[in-house]
């Protein structure tokens, strides 16, 4: 079976029953996309189909077909979405397990909708548990990275602090 | 493994100092460092030619931010260029050992404070031998140079740390040295953000779920549906007939499922047949029935001063109140996991662990190997809250005896069902609580009696954690509470009662129970004695000026005094835990069907120093959610020996939605530095109880709190 994984046709030899999850995980090696429960409860292993995020663990493989795939790895790899850079800009991350998830979520949510307000946070990011609480810090990083977003056309603003910024936020 | 073997090795592998609850009379002899280890910098940090500086981390990094705290010790007495600084996990030695445990380990809310002192000194020693490495160079006395931002300085010229790093290698460290004044501090003490950001946005950060190594196969374990139950007998053909399994095969905790990938275990099982025997037939209803019925009784005296039934007896105003707590899973989002690899060269482990030390022995014991033939990687952990951190090894010890039976490199997986059914819970417990006012509203008796399981009780932990009976981890709080002190007449007792649940260290261990009984009651008796809650709580803590100095805070930032919108009530608590002092006052209001809704918490936190203040916020933010899910939502229950939930839509925790916002004011404070991965838990619940009995005048005293 082939797939569309973040813009590469993958050959995938898995049965069509498996869960999108475990193809990324077992048979492509692909880590980011994080198992936290298999009954899309958590939301720790969203992904995007056709650019709406969806939950891996329960999507069997056979419905992948002729979809397009994108996962975290997809996303960026150095971390320069907006949304990563307001993840980092923020603080967001604790223990780190289900950001990917997090944020696969909000990206998804604001490509529907760039300047979401907190009621349509809620329900978007409802379905993806931190264990940590990272949530006000989540719910501050969507604000900031829908300012981002807005202002894409200016250039970045230091403020928003790379991946690997040393500044102090004071 | 058996228990005697364990002991042969932690025999063997030298004497092991665990004091992980030390209570707080003998704190400051025990908190005292033992006889100073030498420190071997070049165990601590590495200088790279390319200017990069790795700092091992003697800690495992869970979320709780060590991972960036720990540098930020060694990069300011370096005076290093923090955009160099690397982190990684250090390997299992004994180098590593925790500076108060004594093995290598990470709990108790003591990472920062037990290693103020090492970290900071191996990069002051670092510091030390980059310059005399570039005095050399120059031919000059090392007085004569400075440091600044990973270069040494010599007037005009400068080297950096790269360049000198090979030379500084070679030199001896120094056997003193001299620690920066704090007010040369350039990292230390300032809003850091997290170093482990990079990899944790972009889905590169390996957790030990993410092991991948040649071989690899994936195991499931079928476990006894009750706690204490063994195999009888079990039937693999269906199981071996799913497409990807390899083996089944019979392990000291039940039966494993080996296949080429997670799908395939589970699968195969769905699809197994096993006979299970025996078993404790706990029940939830029951055992709170039993709790309570054995909380009429005195306990083993925990704290004992004058009379307290003579002085209840005289009391104006008495209140009775009743308090309960179920059993809690830790719920970690990484479900628990261990990769094992066991071959020629020996046996080495992945594994997102509290415990290297144990993990290694154990490893060892079961391989039959030295515990120096084991090699232990610890990866990023997806939460810990305690559950990987294991005095019986539970699921490490598991993950080696599939290795072995299996005869290949095995990752063991647990499913979420498994982690929310699999035990080694928070124990349930219940608090009785007497408690009387005379005319003027002075607290004049208390009778506290505590019943719940031990968590310490045979484990290794036993010796250090129980004193004559009483499992200091389940009455934390209480007999040193600050409000206690105050009354003439008091009497703590506690029950320890058996059965085969497996109970365990979770996010603040005995506290998340003792501060709800204790910060429930002192608003009850505020109530009853017709004060304000803030009001009757400063006049209790008069002599506790750190605790009144939170309380006061947290209430100020609240605006306690002004009424809150309308709809809203306010509460208050403040807990000292791990050496910490938070207040916090929680508003809520209640929806249309009766939820309770937590808009938004004030938090004072008195931990002395603040090494990381934006970290220091993020903890208390995250244990507030952590706590708000054991205070609205989540219980474990048994029926018939089972286990009624399995994921979380029985299971709850706190989402996005019921998120309040949390405003954090770190207090100035010379105190001793206190830890901050827990103590932000224990105050939450009874802020909100007690804000919910403002509103509604009805008093919750069983978490979660569900109003009528």
């Amino acid at each position: 079976m082939k797939i569309d994984v973040n813009g590469s046709v993958r050959e995938v030899d898995a049965p069509d029953d498996m869960p999108l999850l475990w193809v990324l995980r077992d048979v492509l090696g692909m880590t980011g996309t994080k198992f936290g429960c298999g009954m899309s409860q958590c939301g720790a292993c969203t992904v995007h189909l056709d650019g709406a995020a969806v939950r891996s663990c329960v999507l069997p493989i056979s419905a992948v077909a002729g979809k397009k795939v994108t996962t975290i790895e997809g996303l960026s790899t150095d971390g320069t979405h907006p949304v990563q850079q307001a993840w980092a800009a923020l603080d967001v991350v604790q223990c780190g397990y289900c950001q990917s998830g997090q944020i696969m979520s909000a990206c998804a949510l604001l490509a529907e909708k760039p300047n979401p307000t907190d009621s349509e946070i809620d329900l978007a990011m409802g379905g993806n548990i931190c264990r940590c609480g990272t949530y006000q810090r989540v719910r501050e990083a969507i604000h900031k990275a829908a300012s981002m977003k807005e202002a894409r056309e200016e250039p970045a603003s230091p403020a928003a602090g790379g991946a690997r910024s040393a500044e102090h936020r004071q | 493994m058996s228990p005697l073997t364990r002991r042969n090795f932690l025999t063997s592998a030298g004497a092991l100092v665990i004091a992980f609850h030390v209570p707080r009379r003998g704190r400051a002899a025990q908190m005292a460092p033992p006889p100073k280890p030498k420190t071997d910098p070049n165990a601590f940090v590495r200088i790279a030619p390319d200017d990069t500086v790795t700092v091992l981390l003697a800690h495992s990094e869970m979320g709780q931010g060590v991972w960036t705290g720990l540098a930020m010790l060694i990069a300011d007495e370096m005076d290093a260029d923090w955009s160099k600084i690397r982190v990684e996990h250090a390997p299992a030695a004994p180098v590593y050992a925790h500076p108060l445990f004594g093995m290598q380990a990470t709990g108790g809310s003591t990472s920062t404070r037990a290693e103020f002192q090492r970290y900071r000194e191996v990069g002051a020693m670092a510091r030390d031998m980059l310059v005399r490495a570039a005095a050399a160079k120059w031919k000059t006395s090392a007085s004569k140079l400075r440091t600044e931002n990973g270069f040494v300085i010599n007037g005009s010229q400068k080297l950096s740390y790269g360049a000198l790093a090979a030379a500084a290698h070679k030199l001896r460290p120094p056997k003193t040295v001299a620690l920066k004044d704090p007010k040369d501090w350039k990292i230390v003490g300032k809003p850091t953000r997290r170093l482990d950001t990079p990899e944790k946005i972009t889905g590169q950060a390996k957790f030990g779920i993410d092991t991948q190594i040649p071989g690899l196969r994936t195991a499931l374990v079928a476990r006894p549906p009750s706690f204490g139950g063994r195999v009888k007998s079990f039937d693999a053909s269906k199981a071996k007939a799913v497409p990807g399994v390899e083996q089944v095969v019979q392990v000291p905790s039940g039966v494993a499922v080996v296949a080429t990938t997670f799908w395939s275990a589970k699968q195969g099982r769905d699809a197994l047949d096993v006979e299970w025997e025996g078993g404790d037939p706990v029940d939830s209803e029951k055992m709170k029935a039993d709790f309570l019925a054995l909380a009429k009784t005195p306990g083993a005296p925990v704290a004992k001063e004058g009379d307290a039934d003579a002085a209840l007896a005289k009391a104006t105003t008495r209140v009775t109140a009743e308090y309960d707590v179920p059993y809690l899973a830790h719920a970690t989002m990484e479900p628990l996991n261990c990769t094992v690899r066991i071959d020629r060269k020996g046996c080495e482990l992945w594994v997102g662990t509290q415990f290297q030390t144990l993990e290694q022995g154990t490893a060892a014991a079961i391989v039959g190997l030295p515990p120096g033939k084991v090699k232990v990687h610890t990866p990023f952990l997806g939460g810990g809250f305690g559950r990987r951190g294991s005095p019986r090894s539970d699921f490490v010890s598991e993950a080696v005896a599939v290795a072995k039976a299996a005869k290949a490199p095995v990752k063991t997986v647990w499913t979420r069902e498994d982690d929310i059914k699999g035990g080694y819970y928070r124990p349930a417990f219940v608090h009785r609580v007497e408690a009387g006012l005379d005319a003027k509203g002075v607290v004049t008796a208390w009778k506290h009696t505590i019943v719940g399981q031990s968590i310490a009780q045979g484990t290794l932990f036993e010796k250090m954690i129980v004193k004559d009976g009483i499992d200091m981890t389940s009455v934390e709080g209480v007999p040193d509470s600050p409000y206690l002190e105050a009354v003439a007449a008091r009497s703590v007792t506690l029950h320890t009662p058996k059965n085969a649940v497996p109970v365990h260290f979770w996010r603040s261990v005995g506290n998340t129970h003792t501060a709800f009984a204790m910060e429930s009651a002192i608003d009850e008796l505020a109530w009853a004695a017709g004060r304000d809650p803030l009001e009757f709580r400063s006049m209790l803590l008069a002599a506790k000026p750190r605790h009144l100095r939170a309380l006061q805070k947290a209430a100020a930032m609240a605006g306690w005094g002004r009424p809150p919108p309308a709809g809203h009530a306010r509460g208050l608590a403040v807990h000292e835990s791990f050496g910490t002092i938070v207040a916090e006052c929680a508003e809520v209001s209640v929806d249309s069907d009766r939820n309770i809704r937590v808009h938004d918490v004030w938090a004072a936190v008195d931990c002395g120093l603040a090494v990381n203040p934006l970290g220091v916020e993020a903890q208390i933010q995250g244990a507030i959610a952590y706590g708000l899910s054991a205070a609205l939502h989540s219980a474990v229950t048994l029926k018939d020996g089972e286990v009624e939930q399995g994921n979380f839509h029985d299971y709850v925790v706190l989402r996005m939605p019921e998120m309040p916002h949390v405003e954090v004011a770190i207090l100035e404070s010379d105190a001793r530095m206190g830890g901050i991965g827990e103590p932000g838990t224990p105050p939450i619940a009874p802020a909100v109880a007690n804000a919910v009995y403002a509103l509604t005048k009805q008093r919750l005293r069983s978490l979660p709190l569900k109003l009528a």
